[in-house]
């Protein structure tokens, strides 16, 4: 890859005592894309995001964060990054823009540029009418929205967004998408860690998708989908003793299936012609290709 | 592989960082400075009085000064005390186990060390306040206006760093809240209690003497007496070097407790 590098990973591992929740992970953020890491609770989506924070420490493996080697020096690398964390972490007993000018003054920027900075945050997460409003009057999606504005107040060239959309409804959802592609747009670099497919597939420039502290493919959405899943799937509708039939008959005729409870999806179907399967053709997705790597269904 | 041009890295407890930490710090303050002072300067108070009055009426004076002088001198101790170690251990816990701020912070370009030592020294400035509040209302029931007044913030400052740091430190290292019972039993109270606050160590059994001798609330004591009470004498500089070995013994062993809490 002769992009310069936002992010470098390789060979990172992350222990806690038995369990390895960061599995010899390679990763490459390249300046100006959005990554997704892909993956179902408990894949070290969050494990790699502290390792990039060094909150989290590797115990193999080499880490450079916009071109500053982890853990040494982190801090000169937080000082250029943004993060916005899974769980809620904001000040609730105090207004918005405090809360604003509480990072204003941890990112460390200049007296005379405070307030240009507050203002431009608050735009952007569309919460001027708000500013003097309480965190915990805030509703779920506007605090959201503030934890991501919070991490860009000192425009980062890093933004770190660890499930930014997790538990909100999908009218929020798309508000923040709306936000997050206006970030890409502008060319900020992201690495977003995401459970929910049409996030990854949306937003992402690649995605890497993870199991169990390992990454199992990376790649373009589309790339991946067509590598591992095809153009088409075709999804079998019956009963279960029909479908284990099905089942079979796929797997002898060389075709891939996942099951997806009232229904059998045989992936690659567009390249086998004939076949004597009949059911709903779709367009082949990440979800199937997540499936099918992992053999785990992602929530 | 090709990577980013960079700047230098960044040091060690750098102004910006501990300024950033106290802001967030002074600004939470503005929306709890009720409840924190009323707690913070109330409670010694009462034991000013009711120790004062209560016991007072037994004890007309102690080392030729009324006993609620003495004791108003001493409580000055517990205010520190009560408005630095107590805080600093639950608002610590809170702040890491509950809110998660430390994860906030320690995501921008802040360190452990940044983090304690600025907690550190807002709490010891507040002890600083709330530490002559005894020393005032004592004031108001006959103390004496000395110079060496003036100084009382500034001990009580350096002793408030201190416990500062302890609070920190046991909340580094405690696992519940439970945890907490065991300090405050077994630690703190004993502490208190010999600290030469409500009478003299003198009149102790010599174990209990030379217990009181290593207690950090005891020299606090004795320097707000003699600063108020009886003069400062050159004694009173090995007084202020034990706590100032205190308190920077535990400020390390606090960044030392929560690195460990918060970097895994």
């Amino acid at each position: 890859m002769s992009a310069e590098l936002a992010i470098s990973l390789r060979g990172a591992v992350k222990r806690y005592g038995p369990i390895t929740a960061v599995n010899h992970l390679d990763l490459e953020v390249p300046l100006g894309t959005c990554v997704g890491l892909l993956g179902p609770n408990g894949a070290g989506k969050s494990t790699t995001m502290r390792l990039l924070t060094a909150q989290s420490i590797a115990d193999e493996g080499e880490i450079e964060v916009l071109g500053f080697r982890l853990p040494e020096e982190s801090k000169a690398a937080r000082a250029q990054c943004g993060v916005s964390p899974q769980l809620d972490n904001l000040d609730t007993t105090l207004t918005v823009q405090q809360n604003l000018l509480v990072f204003a003054h941890l990112y460390r920027i200049a007296r005379a540029d405070r307030a240009e900075a507050i203002e431009r945050a608050l735009k952007m997460a569309n919460l001027v009418e708000r500013r003097d409003s309480r965190v915990d009057k805030l509703s779920g999606g506007m605090r959201r929205r503030l934890l991501i504005a919070r991490a860009l107040i000192h425009r980062p060239r890093l933004v770190l967004l660890d499930e930014p959309t997790v538990g909100l409804d999908p009218q929020v959802r798309q508000e923040l998408w709306a936000l997050i592609d206006k970030l890409r747009s502008e060319g900020t670099t992201i690495l977003m860690s995401t459970h929910y497919i049409e996030e990854a597939q949306r937003l992402a420039d690649t995605v890497l998708i993870m199991s169990h502290g390992s990454a199992v493919a990376a790649g373009r959405p589309s790339e991946l989908v067509l590598q591992h899943a095809g153009h088409e799937v075709l999804e079998v509708y019956g009963p279960p003793a029909r479908l284990r039939e099905v089942e079979a008959e796929a797997g002898a005729a060389g075709l891939r299936t996942r099951r997806t409870g009232t229904s059998i999806s045989i992936l690659g179907i567009d390249a086998n012609g004939d076949h004597s399967f009949e059911g709903d053709r779709r367009p082949a997705n990440l979800e199937d290709v997540f499936v099918l790597l992992t053999g785990e269904e992602i929530a | 592989m090709a990577t980013t041009s960079r700047t230098a890295r960044l040091g060690r407890l750098e102004r910006p960082a501990l300024t950033g930490v106290l802001v967030r710090e002074v600004v939470n303050f503005s929306s709890f400075w009720r409840s924190s002072t009323f707690s913070s300067t109330v409670e010694p108070t009462i034991y000013l009085l009711a120790f004062g009055f209560g016991f007072g009426s037994l004890v007309s004076k102690i080392g030729g000064y009324d006993y609620v002088q003495f004791v108003g001198t001493g409580t000055v101790a517990t205010a520190v005390l009560f408005s630095s170690a107590f805080p600093a251990m639950f608002g610590t816990f809170v702040k890491y186990q509950f809110q998660r701020t430390y994860d906030a912070i320690l995501a921008a370009p802040v360190d452990t060390e940044e983090l304690v030592t600025a907690e550190a020294l807002w709490i010891a400035t507040r002890a600083g306040v709330y530490g002559c509040v005894p020393m005032l209302v004592a004031i108001a029931f006959g103390l004496q206006p000395a110079w060496g007044m003036f100084l009382v913030p500034l001990i009580a400052w350096t002793a408030g760093f201190g416990w500062a740091c302890f609070g920190i430190m046991i909340a580094g290292f405690a696992k519940s809240f439970e945890n907490f019972n065991y300090v405050v039993s077994a630690v703190l109270t004993p502490l208190f209690l010999v600290a030469g606050t409500f009478f003299p160590l003198n009149r102790l059994p010599k174990w209990a003497q030379v217990l009181g001798e290593v207690n950090p609330l005891h020299h606090c004591v004795q320097l707000v007496r003699d600063a108020v009470l009886y003069g400062l004498v050159w004694t009173d500089l090995l007084r202020v070097g034990f706590l100032v070995l205190f308190a920077l013994v535990i400020w390390r062993i606090a960044i030392h407790a929560m690195t460990r809490k918060l970097i895994d």
